[in-house]
């Protein structure tokens, strides 16, 4: 098993939603995040008062799946979050140990 | 039917003044003339309906108006102890009026502050009665009362934005007490109180210092803005920057609610400007439509600087221009014409904005909200710009010389006028700067004016009222 965590912007959640639903990847958790990369912040302006905010907001979204559809679900992301434009974001991959779902006690491959 | 006048003569014998207490708010019959009597009969329902629809419109500026407008531009941590404070400077400063701010303010006694024949209202009941500044026309004493209260409870709100999120709460209740009874009662008896036109010929110096010299302040651009405007300016650097001050950002939490309560000013100061007329009738509606073009002009004007200096206009920036705009007309607003009305409002952007971002960055003083920056800046623009747009000349309404029985319209010497002005502006700034001065020197020494360095760091909303303003 596989969690693939994908800092993306916050404007193409639903086109990765999408692409990992027709992988029939069925659950995904969001997060609104802040943070920064190579992108550069934003200049705001308050009567004349600069501030320039090196963090920007992005969502992070993190997807556990099974080991054989990880690669394809990364590519689905990488895919649908690309605009070309700095600032698009990261994806990692992790091992995942051990799955359990709350409500049945299911494991593993059978609780995603 | 308005305006001040200048009066002839110095201001010598205000003894007489003080033989006959007053039956009835500014009138005071010399023992000489023959007694002028108000009657029931001067008193108009329209009138009175009108200023007391206005009095409700000023208390809504101050809450939740300004607490609003001042509130969002503060961080979270802060949010309540805006509120919580422009909410308890309104509640304390109305008891203080009907205490003894109303009778310091207008009874007579001196050209710098009446006495207190009318201290916690005595002699004023529902058959007593105030001038206008129309010969024979009255409104009931209560109804001038509250209206007047108004503008005691929000011109000491007005200062607190000047050292936000690091003054201490208790030490600033005490403050408002002292600072409405050592500055605001004077100025605004020195600005306001007069005899009445009925009144005035027989007691050519019954009134005010600055009234007395014929300066013009038709809702309070000396007595508010420029007055609450110095003490704030005074307060802030008394009071020091706040903890990270230029190195951490202070963004506004919530320009949400500082649009809901710049536009909710804008609507309260019909009442503060137009119900300045005292009556209603054809120069409110001047006073009203000059408030409502110049404070347009105004957000146009400080939108259109920013679109120059940063290319980007910013709501921000639309919503302090409409308060300097309405700020720069208060004086003015039932002088001017609305074509000049609407060139006050186009110039006092451009000169806050230059206050706001450059002035203020150049002394780096801390004045939070730019109550100096807008209000005494934005004050004295209008002050002197009510010498220029009052001019018959310009199409304004020009002033009546209340010396004479009825009143008639006087030949306006601008020049004068201008000169006048600034003494009054100047008389202003010495008189709350020096008194806000020694002021907050007393109450720094024996109790102190900040919280301790932990609890502005925490918060104000919850090291001093024990609350958070956003629980998610």
């Amino acid at each position: 098993m596989k969690l693939i965590i994908a800092i993306i912007k916050p404007f193409k959640l639903d086109d990765v939603r999408e692409a990992l639903s027709e992988l029939a990847i069925s659950g995904m958790t969001v997060t609104e995040a802040k943070g920064f990369g190579r992108q550069k912040g934003q200049t705001e302006i308050y009567r004349g008062a600069e501030y320039s905010t090196n963090m920007v907001p992005k969502l992070k979204i993190e997807v556990a799946c099974a080991s054989g559809i990880a690669d394809r679900a990364v590519e689905a992301i990488q895919q649908s979050a690309n605009t070309g434009a700095i600032g698009d974001g990261k994806i990692f991959v992790l091992e995942i140990e051990q799955a359990v779902r709350i409500r049945t006690g299911e494991t593993n491959n059978n609780a995603l | 039917m308005i305006n001040r006048q200048k009066l002839i003569g110095g201001l010598g014998g205000v003894g007489a003044a003080l033989i006959a207490l007053p039956a009835w708010a500014q009138g005071t019959a010399a023992p000489t003339a023959a007694a002028f009597v108000p009657t029931a009969e001067m008193v108009n329902k329209g009138d009175t309906a009108w200023m007391l629809v206005s009095s409700a419109l000023v208390l809504m500026m101050s809450v939740p108006a300004l607490a609003l407008f001042y509130g969002g531009l503060v961080r979270t941590k802060n949010m309540l102890s805006l509120l919580m404070q422009v909410f308890m400077i309104v509640s304390i400063a109305s008891l203080i009026w009907v205490c003894w701010g109303y009778s310091l303010t207008f009874t007579g006694g001196s050209p710098y502050i009446g006495g207190l024949s009318k201290a916690f209202l005595q002699g004023v009941d529902a058959s007593t009665f105030a001038a206008t500044f129309s010969n024979g026309v009255y409104i009931p004493e209560y109804v001038f009362v509250i209206f007047q209260m108004t503008f005691a409870c929000i011109t000491p709100a007005l200062i607190v934005g000047a050292f936000a999120e690091r003054v201490k709460f208790s030490a600033l209740m005490i403050f408002v007490v002292a600072w409405l009874t050592v500055v605001y009662f004077p100025i605004a008896h020195m600005v306001w109180y007069w005899a009445g036109p009925d009144f005035l010929p027989a007691n050519p110096t019954d009134a005010g210092l600055l009234w007395g010299m014929g300066a013009l302040d038709f809702a309070g651009g000396t007595v508010v803005h420029i007055n609450a405007g110095i003490a704030g300016l005074v307060g802030c650097l008394m009071i020091g920057k706040r903890i990270g001050f230029g190195r951490e950002a202070t963004p506004p939490h919530s320009l949400t609610m500082t649009m809901i309560g710049a536009s909710l000013l804008w609507v309260g100061w019909f009442g503060f400007n137009a119900g300045s007329n005292l009556e209603a009738n054809g120069v409110t509606a001047v006073a009203f439509i000059n408030t409502y073009v110049a404070t347009a002009a105004a957000a146009v004007s400080w939108a259109l600087v920013e679109q120059f200096r940063h290319g980007r206009p910013s709501l921000l920036g639309a919503v302090t221009g409409a308060v300097a705009g309405l700020v720069a007309i208060t004086p003015a607003s039932g002088y001017a014409a609305p074509m000049t009305a609407i060139v006050l409002g186009l110039v006092v952007s451009p000169i806050c904005y230059f206050f706001v971002s450059t002035v203020k960055n150049m002394f780096k003083y801390d004045d939070t909200l730019d109550v100096f920056g807008v209000h005494c800046v934005g004050g004295i623009v209008g002050a002197l710009g009510t010498a220029i747009v009052a001019n018959p000349a310009l199409g304004g309404q020009g002033v009546f010389d209340y010396t004479v029985m009825p009143a008639v319209i006087g030949t306006y010497d601008m020049g004068g006028q201008l000169i006048t002005q600034m003494k009054a502006v100047g008389i202003t700034l010495l008189w709350s700067g020096i008194g806000s001065a020694a002021l907050f020197f007393v109450i720094d020494k024996v109790i102190g004016l900040r919280p301790a360095e932990d609890a502005e760091r925490e918060g104000l909303d919850l090291s001093s009222h024990g609350e958070r303003a956003y629980n998610y």
